[in-house]
């Protein structure tokens, strides 16, 4: 009897962690050529998995298609994260239906670190020629797995790290369109009478310290006295506490809200009180509310397109791969090509939102760059000039803390806020 | 900063952490600890958001959102009661096995570009004019922070003024004795874990019609149905207790943030506008306090006086002797 009852529950047990393991794989949209691939990878897969499940953390790894150029995302949380794991999902899409002779595939839910390093290697063995790994923390697993694969391309989003043959690095300059962002949410505040705006950043890293700047940058642009209020939240995905995050800024009298983490919270809480606003962040599809007035976004697909093109051909060089608006992978909600500009944004004046349809023509043209808004002279919120008259930031200072890594010095660095924000750098 | 806010903002997120928690209390005062609160909590958000976005009727949403989360409870009650297995490992797979499900049945969801309606706020007139409490307690909250005002009270009176409560306890502390007073155990059980999962599917419900509208995956209820089993603890079993600590929790967590913004704090140098981090050790308390009440019980003699339900985690076999 007790002998029977073991059997029954690990049957139970086992069925429910395949459920859950193939949870994310197994609902595929019709439409979608590259998640009905992957459903029919999921059967062969399933077999696969009794073979090296402790290999693989319980995930399974997708077979790959003989003949064709390999390529799959590794990403952080589920494909349908309304935020930046889903704009990855949609820049793998991309590729699948504008790539000729490749076969994607994509693993979510990875955790970073160690398991991360068992996907990267599984992926590798099965024959993938070309990897992106979406999050920060996949950094160190990347780099390893890369030496043992020296065939196999891997590009990595969002970290510092290259080893120049077959592991680059990649991003985009985001804080092209947070300055922008910035120039509406001061003229927003500006027309309203309102003296602050709000930032929610989520770690004390270079890149929130380099998105934040730009924002309060663009703010100062169009609102000279406005002055920026930031909350630190240490959570990219928290519905709630991004919400408290947005609420305590607007209750503080933030008249706008940034968020710098994925869900659309800044609007949510915006659109709980009385002619307030919030700027989302990450996917193109988070701007939903009439109180959004806009929301910067990742277009991967062309990225995603453009490395895989290259990668088949050979040419790519894998190093550090910091692409600029005009290389179409970044975008700013309702000034886009056949967008409508969001409620908020009508009635402003006409001089800042032309302002702001001309920067990012230039930006998309590549006449305007980051390096454009971070150009002195700047003055940090203790009074110091971080930067005089007729120089620019360079490369190396954008995405650092000084004194850099080796070799990459950098001789201004990311730490220090804005003159017109009202915070003090935090230890690190 | 101002305090009523923070207080009234932590009543506002706290009520999720207040139905997780009475909901995981009901299920452990019946003798099985359920830790698939967070999986009932995600079917919950998930089924709610997905029934309101297809009628427009939040209300629908909600009651399929606690049946769906009590349905699926049902698979740890079976194996934790007739099959009498190890009761962590059967909650930890019914973790996994709801949150698989959530996320296949939630494919597609964020893409959604409609509004999808929410559960509506009001303020309640004459009490909001109550200094200090109303602003904190009635001033343009969600109606499930409400029902949650009302749901404590009689949580707390049924487990221990009715006689459906005291067999609720009897079955939890000595099921046997219960047993043989003709308290049908095993049906009880089934029962309060269904109760578990209506009032976790309840608390995922708050989430994504009401406090942060929306579903994210995953990642909707960012780890609030662990906190809740360990608010559990914290609680002792009880509902006052658990709302006080939900509350507390919320509030905390909003206090972390708001404590950032102003340079100055009592005439002092503000050490969180310096060091936002510092707010870290404010978040830890309520787990501090966990701890220090799971230190206490992990004396025999001192079990009994914190209201840990004796035979919590014990599977009773009809005809054995103990428990």
């Amino acid at each position: 009897m007790k002998n029977k009852l073991l059997w029954i529950f690990s049957i139970l047990l086992v069925a429910a962690m395949l459920l859950s393991a193939c949870a994310p794989t197994e609902a595929p949209e019709a439409e979608e050529p590259a998640a009905e691939e992957a459903m029919a990878e999921e059967a062969e897969a399933e077999a696969e998995e009794a073979e090296e499940p402790a290999e693989t953390g319980g995930l399974m790894i997708p077979d790959i298609e003989e003949g064709k150029f390999n390529v799959a995302v590794v990403m952080l949380s589920n494909h349908d994260d309304g935020g930046w794991s889903q704009a990855q999902w949609d820049g793998i899409n991309y590729v699948a239906e504008n790539v000729d002779g490749v076969h994607t595939a994509y693993m979510e839910l990875v955790a970073e670190g160690a398991d991360s390093e068992q996907v990267f290697r599984a992926l590798a063995r099965k024959g993938f020629d070309l990897i992106f790994g979406g999050s920060f923390g996949y950094m160190d697993a990347m780099e390893v797995v890369a030496e043992e694969f020296p065939d196999t391309g891997f590009v990595h989003i969002s970290g510092y790290k290259s080893n120049m043959t077959n592991f680059g690095n990649l991003f985009g300059a985001m804080e092209d369109m947070k300055y922008l962002a910035g120039m509406l949410a001061g003229s927003r505040a500006m027309v309203d009478g309102a003296d602050k705006v709000g930032g929610m950043a989520t770690f004390t890293i270079p890149e929130e310290f380099r998105l934040f700047n730009a924002y309060a940058l663009g703010v100062q642009k169009t609102c000279p006295d406005c002055t920026v209020d930031i909350r630190w939240i240490y959570t990219w995905h928290d519905p709630i506490i991004e919400r408290e995050g947005a609420d305590s800024l607007f209750d503080a009298g933030s008249h706008v809200v940034m968020t710098g983490a994925d869900t659309p919270a800044a609007a949510l809480a915006a659109a709980d009180r009385e002619g307030v606003f919030g700027i989302n962040y990450d996917w193109i599809g988070g701007c939903t509310l009439d109180e959004c007035l806009t929301a910067p976004y990742w277009v991967w697909g062309p990225v995603f397109a453009d490395i895989t093109e290259a990668a088949m051909a050979g040419t790519y060089e894998y190093g550090w791969h910091y692409f600029e608006a005009s290389d179409g992978g970044l975008g700013l909600y309702g000034f886009m090509e056949g967008q409508e500009p969001q409620p908020g944004v009508l009635d402003l004046p006409e001089e800042d939102v032309q302002l702001v349809r001309d920067t990012l023509a230039a930006m998309l043209a590549g006449e305007f760059t980051r390096f454009d808004i971070f150009t002195g002279p700047i003055y940090d919120n203790q009074g110091n000039l971080v930067i005089e008259e007729g120089k620019s930031f360079q490369y190396n200072d954008i995405d650092q803390f000084a004194p850099g890594a080796p070799g990459l010095e950098a001789e201004y660095g990311m730490f220090w806020w804005n003159e017109n924000i009202n915070a003090d750098l935090p230890d690190l | 900063m101002d305090l009523l806010i923070i207080l009234a903002s932590g009543v506002a997120t706290g009520t999720v952490l207040l139905y997780a928690t009475v909901g995981e209390a009901f299920a452990e005062r019946s003798g099985i600890m359920n830790l698939g609160v967070e999986g009932m909590m995600l079917i919950g958000a998930m089924s709610a958001y997905k029934v309101t976005a297809a009628t427009q009727n939040p209300w629908l949403g909600l009651l399929v959102a606690m049946f769906a989360a009590g349905a699926i409870s049902q698979v740890h009650a079976f194996i934790a009661i007739t099959l009498q297995a190890d009761q962590v490992i059967s909650g930890l797979a019914l973790n996994f096995l709801a949150t698989g499900i959530s996320l296949v049945l939630g494919e597609g969801l964020t893409s959604l570009r409609d509004v999808v309606p929410q559960l509506p706020n009001f303020t309640v007139p004459v009490l909001s004019q109550i200094p200090i409490l109303g602003k904190v307690f009635f001033d343009n909250h969600s109606i499930m922070v409400y029902i949650g005002f009302i749901f404590v009270p009689l949580a707390w009176y049924y487990i221990n003024r009715t006689r459906p409560g005291m067999h609720l306890r009897a079955v939890g502390e000595y099921p046997a004795a219960a047993d043989t007073l003709g308290i049908r155990v095993y049906v009880l059980r089934y029962y309060y874990v269904f109760v578990g999962g209506i009032l976790a599917g309840l608390a995922g419900a708050t989430i994504s019609l009401s406090i942060s509208p929306g579903w994210f995956g995953a990642l909707t209820t960012a780890g609030q149905g662990w906190i809740a089993v360990g608010l559990v603890i914290f609680a002792q079993w009880d509902p006052f207790r658990a709302a006080f600590g939900a509350y507390t929790f919320g509030a905390l967590r909003r206090l972390v943030l708001d404590i950032q913004g102003p340079s100055t704090l009592l005439g002092l140098a503000n050490p969180f506008f310096y060091n936002p981090h510092y707010a870290f050790f404010l978040k830890m308390l309520p787990f501090a306090f966990t701890v220090v009440v799971l230190v206490i019980g992990s004396r025999e003699a001192n079990r009994k006086r914190i209201g840990t339900p004796a035979a919590l985690g014990l599977p009773y076999i009809r005809g054995q002797r103990g428990l």
